[in-house]
């Protein structure tokens, strides 16, 4: 039915996603990878005007500039903080769009041929597509809300979660079944429902640490959703972009999730197996060293050789690009600085290399952890900001500890360590970090932008 | 073309080709790739397009629109905020603190 000429541009466009996924993997070539990742999608949404007789053709274009607007303007507004969010919400709507496509599909398909005449493989497809769509939105608006802080970032359980969570599951299973046995338009709505369902009971339990394996996930099962949708169209685009993106999305997230140091199941079912994975989270009332901007100046000054630890904490005091003035200072003194680039800093992996490069840090001082764990004993001070889980020894000392096997920094290696913290409340894993209490380490207490400003200026006036 | 064994064939090709494709990208691009990928499942867009063009009732008419608008905002959303993440890595040299 879809002319040759089409199918043709169809390959193009898949070359081109394959194209931008390699693109996207490799610093020098991602800018362009995607580039060309949008070109391929262009080309597919302009073939599919020029190859079948569509009509509703003026509706259609509405759409999708309402579509293009909302989408620009998403993205141009965002917060580079606030990244995670809108990429779960991008991929929710992703995922509510394909289990749409498939029930009007079903819709479609059995007042042509009347029910009992589908093939029994599109229609576990379009199962499939309708179920694992509606979990992908549901579980990625939670997912935002979460993020967003419109609801708490703990985990979120109840008695009677797993018994919930199981009903559910199996519910939109033999719904599943029952519209393969015999479709009809009402069981595929109910497939839809508890998939919506499924998708919140899924990610409620997950706490905030946790949450970007799960945007990784559920971005995973949007392209498998997609892929199944394909199948469902006859159309081999959706197929292989689909597939591409489940298999690519999978593998990131087992990556993620072995750089957090951190099983899939644990992540997802941790909270339900009883003992939360998050720690009580308690204020110590140990004695710790504190020392004001004036002495961490002098620190500063006078070392050869400073690691700077980003965490979330600089980003959302918005204090980066005054570290980076920072850095810039002491960096004319003679001193040379780095900073040490945890594989989930931030609240994505990655997410801190965005942050930073936002606030004009140059590329080359940016460390992979790998690159610089070697170099912490020859380091004078390494300066914590924002951080505490990714330096935090129990994650090679204590077997009990939630982050215990995590790979982390080993800032405990170098002559001095400053922290600054806003308060001695532990990070988001919720246990304390023995490294505070260290004779060798010093903290500034106070909101990381005022602080970093005032140490600017002391350090500014050596 | 519509032979299960046939579309089973591309989509097991094509997981290979997805993990193969990836298999070496740094920590550092972890959030962009994320972004990137989920922006190419916009594609949904193509079948969102195909559906509501051949129907002829109302009511699926406005869910199809709908779908329509999710998917865009999803595919045009996710390129641009893909871009915009990438464009902060590129302008790293030029950089002279503007006081």
């Amino acid at each position: 039915m879809t002319p040759t000429w089409a199918q043709l541009c169809y390959l193009a466009a898949a070359v081109c996603f394959i194209l931008a996924l390699r693109g996207l993997s490799s610093p020098r070539t991602a800018r362009n990878g995607n580039l060309i990742g949008a070109v391929g999608a262009v080309l597919a949404c302009v073939t599919v005007f020029f190859a079948v007789d569509l009509e509703h053709e003026v509706w259609i274009l509405v759409a999708i500039a309402i579509g293009t607007v909302i989408g620009v303007i998403g993205a141009q507004q965002v917060q580079m903080t606030q990244m995670p969010q809108l990429v779960a919400l991008f991929n929710g709507v992703g995922g509510g769009a394909a289990a749409l496509v498939a029930l009007l599909e079903l819709q479609e398909v059995i007042g042509e041929v009347g029910v009992g005449d589908v093939p029994t493989f599109d229609l576990a497809a379009t199962a499939f597509t309708i179920l694992v769509g509606s979990v992908s939105f549901s579980g990625s608006m939670v997912t935002f809300a979460k993020l967003q802080e419109l609801m708490t970032t703990r985990p979120v359980t109840f008695s009677g979660l797993p018994v919930a969570f199981a009903l559910t599951l199996l519910a939109g299973l033999g719904l599943s079944v029952l519209l393969v046995a015999d479709a009809a338009m009402w069981v595929g709505t109910l497939v839809g429902v508890a998939g919506l369902l499924l998708g919140v009971l899924l990610v409620l339990p997950v706490g905030g640490a946790d949450v970007p394996i799960v945007i990784s996930l559920l971005n995973a099962f949007t392209g498998l959703t997609v892929a199944a949708g394909g199948y469902v169209l006859g159309n081999t685009l959706l197929l292989v972009a689909g597939t591409l993106v489940g298999a690519s999305g999978t593998f990131l997230t087992k990556m993620m999730a072995t750089a957090m140091g951190r099983s899939l199941a644990n992540t997802l079912f941790g909270a339900l197996k009883g003992g939360s994975t998050l720690g009580a989270g308690e204020v110590s009332d140990r004695p710790v060293r504190s020392a004001g901007p004036a002495d961490v100046a002098i620190l500063l000054g006078y070392a050869n050789r400073v690691i700077i630890v980003p965490g979330y904490g600089l980003a959302v005091a918005q204090a980066q690009h005054t570290l980076r003035e920072l850095v810039d200072v002491l960096m004319a003194k003679g001193i040379a600085v780095d900073y040490a680039i945890h594989p989930v800093a931030g609240r994505m992996p990655g997410h801190m290399n965005v942050l930073l490069a936002e606030a004009q840090v140059p590329y080359e001082q940016l460390k992979e952890m790998g690159d610089i764990n070697g170099e912490f004993k020859q380091a004078d001070v390494v300066l914590v900001v924002g951080a505490n889980d990714v330096v935090n020894p129990a994650a090679k000392t204590t077997p009990g500890a939630p982050i215990y096997g995590m790979p982390i920094l080993n800032a405990d290696e170098a002559k001095q360590v400053i922290f600054m913290k806003r308060s001695m409340r532990p990070g988001f894993a919720g246990i304390e970090n023995e490294l505070l209490f260290d004779p060798k380490t010093t903290l500034l207490f106070g909101d990381a932008k005022d602080t970093m400003s005032k140490l600017l200026s002391a350090v500014k006036s050596l | 073309m519509s032979e299960p064994i046939v579309w089973l064939t591309i989509f097991v090709l094509s997981l290979f080709v997805g993990v193969e494709v990836i298999s070496k990208v740094s920590s550092t691009l972890h959030t962009p790739l994320m972004s990137g990928a989920n922006a190419i499942h916009g594609v949904i867009l193509v079948g969102a397009i195909l559906v509501t063009g051949f129907t002829d009732s109302t009511g699926p008419l406005v869910v199809g629109l709908v779908a329509i608008v999710l998917a865009t905002i999803n595919m045009v959303g996710g390129f641009v905020v893909t871009d915009r993440m990438l464009q902060m890595f590129g302008r790293r040299k030029r950089q002279e603190p503007k006081a």
